[in-house]
C-alpha cells in the first residue's frame, strides 16, 4: 500500500470529499517531478529544494514507524520552506522501499526514512538489489524506540531475573511472540535467546496487533517489543513488564529497569531510525537536510509526542551522516552473525 | 459511572457542531470510497490520517472511524449494480444483489442493503455501549486452535455460496485456497509461487482478483453475445420494499446482525467470516433455497446486516484493550499515538469522553449514512441505463484507477486482467467465483492458525480437540459438512437429467435470461 500525503506549511489540506483524488493526484505528480527533475550536480545543490520533498515510509500508514517520520515531516517542511509529501510504500520487510529510494534520482527529493531493518536486511534477505552501506548516503538519526520484555500475566515470575530462570528451566515449552520474519520483536527475542543461551519455540504473527492480543489472551508466553506497542498494556496490567532494554529507563514506565538494572547487560537494542537519501547525492543537499532534521528534533511537540511513545529525540551530535554511518555499520555487522546462527533468512 | 451517565458523556461529546461535520464527512467519503470500486477505506484513511493531527482526539477517531463503516455500507453499491465487490463482504452481497439488479430490481436490493445495515449497525452500536467490555474478555478466549476451527466452519459453509454443483464449489474453494498461498510465508519468509516477482512478495491483491474475477469477467461474458443487455435491465421496477418483501427480510436482518455483533469481536477473522456465515445460514433456513443464486432478498439482507454490524463490533478490542483487530483498527492506533493517546484498556477511564463519544457517534454516523444512501437510490439505479458501450469501459477505467491507487503499482492493473480471463473461463465452465474468493481470504488465515496453534502445542495436533471451544467449533464444521454434500448426493440422480439441458443452475446463465426467467417473486412485487 502506498499513499502520499502532503505537509505543507503554509497551505493546510482541508477535508473534504475530494480529498483522496488530490492526494493521490498529489501524490502522483510528487512522483513525476522526482522522476523526472533529475540531478544537475551543484546547480541543484544550490537551489534546493525547489519542490516537494517526499519521506518514503517502508511501513504501513499509522504504525510506528509512520508516526515518527510524520512528527518530523511537519517541522522539516517548515525549515526547509517546501511542502513534505509522506508515502508508505509497504512490503518484503521494508526492502522494496528502499529499493526504490536507492534507484531514485539523487537530487535529494526522494528521501527514505527506515529503521533498524536497514541493518538487518542484508543478513536477512541473499538477493537484496541495493546494498545500505553503498548505495544510499546517511542523513542522520532520528530517534530510538526502546523495546520491553513483557510476558502473559498469569506466567508466574515477577522480575527480570526470575523470568530468565523460568525460562532457563523451562526452554522446551516456553514460547515466544514475534510480529514475523525480520521484525523488531523478532530481532530482539533473538538477542533475549542469545542473552539467556536458551532456544525458544517461536511464534510468527502477521504484525504487533495480533501477537499482543494473543499474549493478552494468553495463549504465549512472552515477547520483546517496542514501548509504542507495550506502554498502554503494561500500564494497565493486562500484561506483565520485566525490563526495559535501552541504558536508561523510560520516562512513561518508571517501574521497568533496564535490562542491565536487572542482570541481562548483553540485551540492549532498541530500534533506531534513521534518514536517507541515493548515493550520489551532493553533499550540500544533504547537508540542507541534515540541518533540518537537527531542528525538527529540538521542536517541542516532537520532543513531546516521541516521549509518549516512550522514546527521545537523537542528540545533535547523532542527527549527522558521520553518526548514523557509523551506527549503520556497527549494526550490520552485530546482527550478522546473530541472524546467521538462528538460521533466520527471509527468502 | 453509570451507563446513563457515560451515555449522557457519549451525547455531549458527539452531538457538538463540529463532531457532527465531521462525522458526516466521515460517513459521506467512507460511502463514496466504498462506492469506487479500488479504493478502499484503508487507504482512504490513511491518506486522512495526517489531516487529523490538528483535531480533537474525538473529532479525529469519529471521522475515521465513519469513514470505515461507511465504507462497510457504500461496498455493497457497486457489488449490486456492476458486480464489482471492493472487499470480501461485499462479494456475498454480489450474488444476489446483482442478479436482482439484472431482474430489474437493484433498487429494492440497494434499499434492503441500506435498511439491513442501518438496523443492523444501530443494534451493534448498543451492543458496544452495554457489553463491550465483557465480550472483549470473551474474545481473547479464541487463541489460534479456536480461530482455526472457526475458520474451518466459514471454509464448509461456503460450500453454500455456490447455487451449482458442490463438488465444482468445492474445487473452487481449493482454488482459491492455492491463490492464497502466494507470497511470503510469515512464519519463514520464505516466498512461494513468486517467480521472483517482489510485487508478489504480499500476495496477490485482493482488489486485483475480485474486480477481475466478477467484474471484468462478467463484462467479457456480456461481450460475447450482441449487446442486448442483461446486466441492465429492461426496465427497473419500483425502488421501494412490498410489505411482501419486508417480511421476507425481517429475520435474515435480525439473524444477520445477532451472528455479525458475535463474529466481529473476534481478533483477525471474524470480520471477514460474518457475512459468508449469515448467507450461508439464510440459505440453510430459506424455505426455497433454489432461489438463492437467482435473486433472492434475503441473500442481501441477511450478508449486508451481518458486514454492519461486524464493522461496528470490531472496535470493541480496540476501544476496550487497545489491540486491533484489523488494519484499518492498527491505523486508528497510529491516530491515536500521534494524538498522545496510548491505546490500552485505561482509555475508557482516561479519556471517557472519546470512548463514549465513539460510541454515540456510531449511532449518529448510520444515521446519517441510511439518510444519505435512500435518497441516492433512485440516482444509481438510473445509471444502468447507460448504454454498454459508455458503461463498460467506464467500469473498467475506474477499476483500473482505482486498482493501481492502492499500490500505485501497474502490476495489480495486469493481474485484474489475468483474473479476467481466469474468470471467464471459469463461467464457461459453469464454476463460480463466490468460493474462491472466500478461499483466498481465508485459507492464508487457516493457514496461520494451525500452523500457530500446532507451534504453540509444540506440534500436538489434539490440541485441536481437547480446547473445549475448538472441539465445539469443528463439531459444527462437520455438521455442516453432512448438511451441506448429502442433498447433493441425494440430488444427484435428478440432476443428472437436467444438466442435459442447461446445467445445475449457474448463477450467470451464459445466455443472458429472458425476461421469463426473471424469478417467480418479480411478478408478484411490481406494482
Amino acid at each position: 500500500m502506498r499513499q502520499g500525503h502532503s505537509y505543507d506549511a503554509t497551505a493546510r489540506p482541508r477535508p473534504g470529499r475530494t480529498r483522496p483524488v488530490i492526494g493521490l493526484a498529489a501524490a502522483a505528480l510528487t512522483l513525476a517531478a522526482c522522476g523526472g527533475g533529475g540531478g544537475g550536480g551543484e546547480d541543484a545543490a544550490a537551489s534546493y529544494p525547489d519542490g516537494d520533498i517526499t519521506f518514503v515510509v517502508p511501513f504501513s500508514a499509522g504504525g510506528p514507524t509512520d508516526t515518527v517520520t510524520r512528527l518530523i515531516a511537519e517541522p522539516m517542511s517548515e525549515e526547509l520552506g517546501q511542502p513534505v509529501v509522506v508515502q508508505n510504500v509497504e512490503g518484503a520487510g521494508g526492502t522494496i522501499a528502499a529499493g526504490q529510494v536507492a534507484s531514485a534520482e539523487p537530487d535529494g527529493y526522494t528521501v527514505l526514512m527506515h529503521h533498524i531493518g536497514m541493518s538487518t536486511a542484508p543478513s536477512l534477505y541473499s538477493d537484496l538489489p541495493y546494498a545500505p552501506l553503498e548505495d544510499f548516503e546517511t542523513v542522520g538519526l532520528v530517534t530510538e524506540v526502546p523495546m520491553t520484555i513483557v510476558a502473559r500475566n498469569d506466567l508466574g515470575p515477577t522480575t527480570l531475573e526470575e523470568l530468565v530462570t523460568y525460562v532457563q528451566e523451562n526452554q522446551d515449552t516456553v514460547t515466544i511472540a514475534n510480529a514475523g520474519v525480520g521484525a523488531a520483536s523478532q530481532l530482539c527475542g533473538l538477542l533475549f535467546q542469545q542473552a539467556t543461551d536458551t532456544t525458544l519455540t517461536e511464534v510468527a504473527y502477521e504484525g504487533t496487533g495480533p501477537a499482543l492480543t494473543d499474549l493478552v489472551g494468553g495463549q504465549v508466553d512472552i515477547m520483546c517489543d517496542q514501548t509504542t506497542n507495550t506502554t498502554g498494556q503494561i500500564q494497565s496490567g493486562e500484561i506483565t513488564g520485566y525490563a526495559v532494554t535501552t541504558p536508561e529507563r523510560v520516562a512513561s514506565l518508571p517501574d521497568l529497569p533496564t535490562t542491565e538494572e536487572a542482570g541481562l547487560p548483553d540485551l540492549q537494542v532498541g530500534v533506531w531510525h534513521g534518514l536517507y537519501v541515493p548515493a550520489e547525492t551532493p553533499d550540500g543537499i544533504v547537508e540542507e537536510l541534515t540541518a533540518a532534521l537537527q531542528v525538527a528534533l529540538t521542536d517541542q511537540n516532537v520532543i513531546d509526542q516521541l516521549a509518549e511513545l516512550g522514546a527521545t529525540p537523537s542528540p545533535e551530535s547523532d542527527a549527522t551522516p558521520e553518526a548514523h554511518t557509523e551506527q549503520l555499520s556497527s549494526q550490520i555487522d552485530l546482527w550478522q552473525p546473530i541472524i546467521e546462527e538462528a538460521g533466520v533468512s527471509a527468502d | 459511572m453509570g451507563i446513563l451517565d457515560s451515555l449522557a458523556l457519549g451525547f455531549e461529546t458527539a452531538f457538538t457542531p463540529v463532531n457532527l461535520l465531521f462525522c458526516l464527512i466521515g460517513v459521506t467519503l467512507g460511502t463514496a470510497v466504498g462506492v469506487l470500486p479500488g479504493i478502499g477505506p484503508t487507504a482512504t484513511m490513511a491518506l486522512l490520517l495526517p489531516i487529523t493531527f490538528g483535531f480533537d482526539p474525538a473529532t479525529s477517531l469519529i471521522m475515521l472511524a465513519g469513514i470505515y463503516y461507511g465504507a462497510q455500507y457504500g461496498g455493497s453499491t457497486t457489488a449490486i449494480l456492476i458486480n464489482l465487490p471492493g472487499e470480501s463482504s461485499a462479494a456475498v452481497t454480489a450474488i444476489d444483489g446483482h442478479e436482482m439488479a439484472k431482474q430489474g430490481r437493484a433498487g429494492k436490493a440497494l434499499a434492503t442493503a441500506a435498511l439491513g445495515s442501518f438496523f443492523a449497525g444501530s443494534v451493534a452500536t448498543l451492543f458496544v455501549a452495554l457489553l463491550a467490555t465483557p465480550l472483549s474478555r470473551l474474545a481473547l478466549n479464541f487463541g489460534p486452535a479456536e480461530l482455526a476451527s472457526l475458520i474451518l466452519l466459514g471454509l464448509i459453509a461456503s460450500i453454500t455460496l455456490a447455487s451449482g454443483s458442490t463438488l465444482k464449489a468445492l474445487a473452487m474453494i481449493v482454488l482459491g485456497l492455492l491463490l492464497g498461498t502466494v507470497g511470503q510465508d510469515i512464519a519463514t519468509g520464505t516466498p512461494r509461487f513468486t517467480f521472483g516477482q517482489r510485487e508478489l512478495f504480499d500476495g496477490l491483491d485482493f482488489v486485483s482478483l475480485a474486480v477481475g474475477l466478477f467484474g471484468v469477467a462478467e463484462i467479457l461474458r456480456n461481450l460475447e453475445g450482441s449487446m442486448v443487455r442483461s446486466v441492465m435491465v429492461k426496465k427497473v421496477q419500483d425502488l421501494w420494499l412490498t410489505r411482501d418483501d419486508f417480511r421476507r427480510i425481517r429475520m435474515p436482518v435480525l439473524r444477520g446482525t445477532a451472528l455479525g455483533s458475535g463474529l466481529g469481536v473476534l481478533p483477525g477473522a471474524g470480520h471477514v467470516l460474518a457475512s459468508f456465515i449469515s448467507y450461508s445460514t439464510e440459505k440453510r433456513v430459506a424455505k426455497d433455497p433454489q432461489e438463492f443464486g437467482r435473486g433472492a432478498i434475503q441473500g442481501v439482507a441477511g450478508p449486508e446486516s451481518a458486514n454492519n454490524a461486524a464493522a461496528q463490533t470490531s472496535f470493541i478490542p480496540l476501544l476496550t484493550l487497545g489491540l486491533p483487530a484489523n488494519a484499518v483498527m492498527a491505523l486508528l492506533i497510529g491516530a491515536l499515538l500521534i494524538q498522545g493517546i496510548v491505546p490500552g484498556p485505561n482509555v475508557i477511564n482516561e479519556e471517557p469522553g472519546l470512548f463514549w463519544g465513539l460510541i454515540v457517534s456510531f449511532w449518529i454516523g448510520n444515521l446519517f449514512l441510511v439518510l444519505l444512501n435512500l435518497p441516492l437510490i433512485g440516482l444509481w439505479v438510473k445509471m444502468l441505463a447507460i448504454p454498454y458501450r459508455w458503461l463498460f469501459p467506464a467500469i473498467i477505467g475506474f477499476a483500473a484507477i482505482g486498482t493501481f491507487s492502492i499500490n500505485l503499482n501497474a502490476f495489480d492493473v495486469y493481474a485484474i486482467a489475468f483474473f479476467a480471463v481466469l474468470g471467464y473461463g471459469l463461467i464457461k465452465l459453469g464454476c463460480e467465483p463466490a468460493p474462491l474468493l472466500l478461499g483466498f481470504v481465508l485459507g492464508p488465515l487457516l493457514e496461520e492458525y494451525v500452523r500457530r496453534a500446532l507451534t504453540i502445542s509444540q506440534g500436538d495436533a489434539t490440541v485441536f480437540l481437547t480446547r473445549p471451544l475448538s472441539l465445539t467449533l469443528l463439531v459444527l464444521a462437520v455438521v455442516a459438512f453432512v448438511v451441506a454434500v448429502l442433498p447433493a448426493v441425494r440430488r444427484k440422480r435428478e440432476v443428472v437429467f437436467v444438466e442435459e439441458d442447461d446445467g445445475p443452475h449457474p448463477p450467470h446463465p451464459p445466455h443472458p435470461p429472458q425476461p421469463a426467467q426473471a424469478g417467480p417473486r418479480d411478478g408478484a412485487s411490481r406494482p
